[in-house]
């Protein structure tokens, strides 16, 4: 391995990278290449970015951005060909936090197009690897973040999450990733697939990590209307226990159909360490949550998305296609600027709201979400966090649900009902199977990240899951 | 649930100014079939007497003074023009809606 | 013709004079170089949000409550989706089932008592940037080189005023109008000028027999940004539709266009079909709830309207006049002048009239008026009046010859000289007293007094 030998950017976290550049052991230029190293190493085999940006300088942490976050000056594509050549002349207020905190941006990673996936495959430009086995699939759509930390390409990154998003990557990859509140972190620069489900979310390698980045980026922004102050600020966790936490298990997340014997294990055997550390574990019911909450999403997201979709039309930037006529252009254009899985959401999406087929459909659709938010609602009456794994399966190999959109958006399935509500969910890792990271959803009240910091946390410290994969040590 | 035929589909294409290829209109014309089967299953529900969720959040009024801010220099609104004419936006001119 | 009835509603859109967009904070400015005032927002940049004007909000309501609408408890704003170059986002902000202005009415007065015109809603939108068709003969979309967009226009605040299809005639139509831009105009949330392009109006005609229930296939022409060209407008589908339905022929709901030149309406070339909108909430925005307090205060704001003062004033001048001195806007002027001593309806004449003076000069203007000048130096007054301040005294010098003694000879003279017209006068016809009172004015070089030349004249003719 070159580069410096005290930087081991499979292993470093942001705090302890802080530790080391307030002690002065390393330099913010030594700290930068150390990464820029590491994808020159391990990138072209597992493709997590899709630009790679010069050192800034000063001595900011490096993070990695996923590319549906608008940075200025800095390509911007959402893993889309319509997108190619187009260079934000503004920065997300994301990333302008970001570099408030003095924070440097390594690159920006690879997603599946327009954050429509859950494996990076629908990326135009490739997709990405999982740093546990290359042959399989990194998760979706933020694969490329979660592959970057867990392979040491970036110490911690941005995610963004619709229905799973940050988590289930970071699931497959076996690192650590928040779905935030919905409201709490601000989405203007991001682009928009489903407005009323996306948020940017932290993923990193450890639960502190991970609470600290949400700490920079949460907080209402005037720019986005739909934001909100947070009602306590954000702590960093260190708990030792979870005493006298109530956690419920949710029948329908946790037996639900698709779930690989292996990640059922892993969940139990972490289940009953919470129940070792003190917290009261229950069994709960999410009576239509699960059952319908993927019929849901796959009828509101695609409708928002057939509308936020709509300006990709070559007029303004981005790709154009030749054309005599206007109609021509935009239609050439969409076509071939769009891939299939944009396509097909559009195309689900604009018969959703048209006329004759809202009142059944989106209309319907509005109502489920209603239903799944009370269900939610009234188990938090009883628990303070819920629990479940976070994807049925661990990574599975790439091409193998390709074919089969509804295979692919089954991966969803235990992530999706909790997005519909707005709450936040974190996953954790919690152990192997198979040789591949499982990994673990807690899920909260709206504004309850803190008692998932908390849980997260404790749980961490006490199953002791190695982050670095296992042939990268 | 009825199934979308061939001219359906062509028409939902057209509103999202999509231009299918005939492969495309095979191959995707069966997966949104599929699809809006699999999601038509909301209408499993009577839901009549719920209301609908917009916003997951409830939160009301909230807007701006009306206080002017910089806009773009002119040169950055069209940095990423495809085509331009002087400080205008090109495109080209339209037959048929 | 005269057992078909017209029926016609007006969809009016109206800028807002909000000093910022609709959904940015981007200044508005009239006439700025092209794509000199935008922002990602404005161009619709991926990632980019809208942020309603707050002020915008206001002035809706505040019209709204003018024109006696429900203000909406729980207002929401909407996509309407289709695809313009000139609609950067592919959808336009508008609203749809929650309106902030509910169902109200407007009030129109007429020489025949009130009619009242309902109004179905008074909602908040965005307006779009503006296209220019480039090569090409016409200047027109169809037969164009290529188009050139300019997003300064794109998100100017609009607030649509839907009318209920209770207009019966092109003339009430317009004076509906007139009152209705009249009244935005004064509340000071727009300027509402057809020429500059702050005010549009969409017309939709229909026709059915007196007396049928129910609504026939309606023609939308759409905006139209003359006052004149509307009335013609109205008229030429009223007559095209009694024809058609005469003939027999089966009428479609359709978009027109209004030729002047031929005055005709023709079915407007590029629609199909109509467009499916899609309209759905607006995530990316939070519901209006306007506070009652906001609303009362709106409400405070509203001062007498122009309906209201033309009633008001019809009772003393008659309706005619009374909408005349309130739609030219010269009442503030005939209130100056009754201020300052004038009579109320020779004020309320004056302003009509002669209205084009200064506001500034109304206090010398009724010390003239008042005094007994002459009529050629009455007229000098005004003139200057209308340019800048005037002095009274400049004026008051030359008082009107009133002088008995000296106009009885003229008078004479005049009488000798139209033995005609005395003898029409004795026969009974009194209006020829108009024609001698002239001669007398032109013998004494317009410096008599009209009113004195008046009186002797009668005496004289009478004796």
């Amino acid at each position: 391995m070159t580069g410096n030998a005290t930087i081991d950017t499979l292993r470093l976290t942001a705090e302890g990278a802080k530790d080391m550049l307030e002690r002065k052991e390393i330099s913010g230029a030594e700290l930068f290449a150390a990464y820029a190293d590491a994808i020159g190493e391990r990138d072209d085999e597992l493709h997590c970015y899709l630009h790679t940006c010069d050192d800034p300088g000063g001595d900011g942490l490096p993070i990695a951005v996923k590319d549906v976050i608008g940075t200025k000056g800095i390509p911007t594509t959402a893993g889309s060909k319509i997108l190619e050549g187009y260079v934000p002349v503004y920065d997300a207020t994301v990333v302008e936090r970001l570099k408030s905190h003095g924070l440097r941006i390594l690159g920006k990673t690879n997603t599946d197009e327009f954050a429509m996936g859950s494996s990076t495959e629908n990326s135009a430009f490739g997709p990405s690897h999982n740093p546990w086995d290359p042959s399989r699939v990194p998760g979706g759509s933020g694969g490329g973040s979660a592959a970057a930390v867990s392979a040491g390409l970036a110490p911690w990154a941005l995610g963004s999450d619709t229905g799973g998003s940050i988590k289930q990557p970071s699931a497959l990859c076996g690192n650590v990733g928040l779905r935030p509140t919905y409201g709490t972190v601000s989405r203007y620069g991001v682009v928009a697939f489903a407005s009323s489900l996306d948020q940017v979310g932290p993923v990193a390698k450890n639960v502190r990590d991970c609470a600290y980045l949400y700490s920079i980026l949460a907080g209402r922004d005037p720019r986005d209307s739909t934001t909100v102050e947070l009602p306590q600020p954000v702590e960093l966790p260190s708990a030792e226990d979870v005493k006298g936490l109530r956690i419920g298990v949710p029948k329908e997340l946790n037996e639900a159909e698709g779930i690989e014997p292996g990640v059922a294990a892993a969940v139990r055997a972490a289940i009953g360490k919470l129940e070792e550390l003190g917290a009261e574990v229950g069994e709960c019911s999410l009576p239509l949550s699960v059952e319908y909450g993927m019929p849901c999403y796959y009828l509101i997201a695609p409708a928002e998305a057939s509308s936020n979709l709509a300006r990709y039309d070559g007029v303004r930037y981005g790709f154009r296609a030749e054309a005599e006529e206007r109609l021509e252009m935009y239609e050439r254009t969409r076509d071939e600027g769009f891939g299939d899985e944009p396509k097909r959401r559009i195309m689900v999406g604009t018969y959703a709201l048209s006329a004759g087929y809202y009142d059944a459909f989106y209309g319907q659709a509005q109502k489920v979400r209603t239903v799944i938010k009370r269900e939610h609602d009234a188990l938090f009456e009883t628990f303070d966090a819920l629990v479940s794994p976070t994807s049925p399966t661990v990574a599975f190999a790439l091409g193998a649900r390709t074919a089969d959109p509804i295979a692919m958006y089954l991966s969803d399935l235990l992530t999706i009902p909790s997005c519909m509500a707005g709450l936040p969910g974190l996953n954790i890792p919690c152990g192997l199977s198979e040789g591949l990271p499982v990994g673990l959803q807690l899920v909260g009240p709206q504004f309850g990240e803190a008692v998932l910091f908390r849980i997260g946390h404790v749980l961490e410290q006490a199953l002791g899951f190695d982050v670095v994969p296992e042939r990268l040590r | 649930m009825a199934e979308v035929d061939r001219e359906q589909l062509l028409k939902v294409a057209h509103l999202a100014r999509l231009e299918l290829r005939e492969d495309e209109v095979e191959r995707l014309g069966q997966q949104l079939n599929d699809i809006l089967a699999a999601v038509s299953k909301v209408s499993e529900l009577d839901l009549a007497d719920v209301p609908a969720t917009s916003h997951p959040l409830e939160v009301v009024n909230v807007w701006d003074e009306d206080e002017p801010r910089d806009c773009l220099p002119v040169d950055e609104a069209l940095a990423n023009a495809p085509e331009r004419e002087g400080s205008f936006f090109k495109v080209p001119p339209g037959g048929a809606q | 013709m005269s057992d078909w009835e017209l029926v016609c509603g007006l969809e009016v859109h109206c800028h807002l004079k909000t000093r910022t967009k609709m959904f940015c904070r981007c200044a508005l400015e009239y006439g700025a170089g092209e794509n000199t005032h935008t922002c990602p927002v404005c161009l619709a940049h991926p990632g980019a949000l809208p942020v309603p004007n707050g002020r915008a909000i206001e002035m809706t309501i505040l019209l709204g409550l003018a024109l006696d609408c429900e203000i909406a408890e729980h207002a929401v704003f909407a996509r309407k989706n289709y695809f313009y170059p000139d609609l950067p986002k592919g959808y336009q902000i508008s609203q749809y089932e929650n309106p902030l202005g509910g169902p109200g009415k407007f009030a129109v007065p007429t020489a025949d008592g009130d009619r009242e015109i309902g109004i179905v809603r008074a909602h908040l939108e965005e307006d779009a940037a503006k296209t220019v068709h480039a090569g090409g003969a016409t200047g027109r979309s169809v037969g164009a080189d290529y188009s050139l967009v300019d997003f300064n226009r794109g998100g100017t605040p609009l607030l649509e005023i839907v009318s209920a299809p209770d207009l019966r005639s092109a003339d009430e139509a317009m004076w509906f109008l007139r009152l209705l831009r009249q009244t935005i105009a004064e509340l000071g949330v727009s300027d509402a000028e057809m020429e500059k392009g702050t005010l549009r109006a969409d017309v939709n005609v229909s026709v059915r027999r007196r007396g049928e229930e129910g609504y026939r296939p309606r023609w939308e022409i759409k905006n139209m940004n003359s006052f004149t060209f509307i009335g013609r407008a109205i008229e030429a589908a009223f007559r095209q539709q009694v024809e058609a339905h005469e003939a027999g022929e089966e009428l479609v709901q359709s978009t027109y266009d209004y030729d002047p030149d031929t005055d005709r309406l023709t079915v407007h070339r590029s629609k199909e079909e109509a467009d499916d909108y899609r309209y759905f909430p607006e995530p990316d925005l939070v519901p209006v709830e306007p506070p009652a307090e906001l609303v009362e205060r709106l409400r405070g704001q509203i001062l007498e309207r122009p309906a209201d003062r033309i009633r008001r004033l019809a009772d003393q001048l008659g309706f005619a006049a009374a909408a005349e001195l309130v739609t030219t806007g010269n009442e503030p002027k005939a209130e100056a002048l009754a201020a300052e001593g004038v009579e109320w309806m020779a004020a309320a004449a004056i302003a009509m009239n002669r209205g084009d003076f200064l506001l500034e000069n109304a206090a010398a203007l009724a010390k003239v008026v008042q005094a007994n000048v002459t009529r050629e130096a009455l007229d000098e007054a005004f003139s200057a009046a209308a340019d800048g301040a005037i002095d009274a005294d400049t004026y008051l010098a030359q008082t009107a010859l009133g002088d008995e003694s000296e106009l009885a000879p003229i008078i004479d003279a005049v009488l000798a000289a139209n033995p005609e017209q005395v003898e029409t006068y004795r026969g009974g016809k009194e209006g020829v007293l108009g024609f001698l009172v002239g001669q007398v004015m032109r013998e004494t070089g317009g410096k008599a007094d009209p009113k004195v030349v008046n009186r002797l004249l009668v005496e004289r003719l009478r004796s």
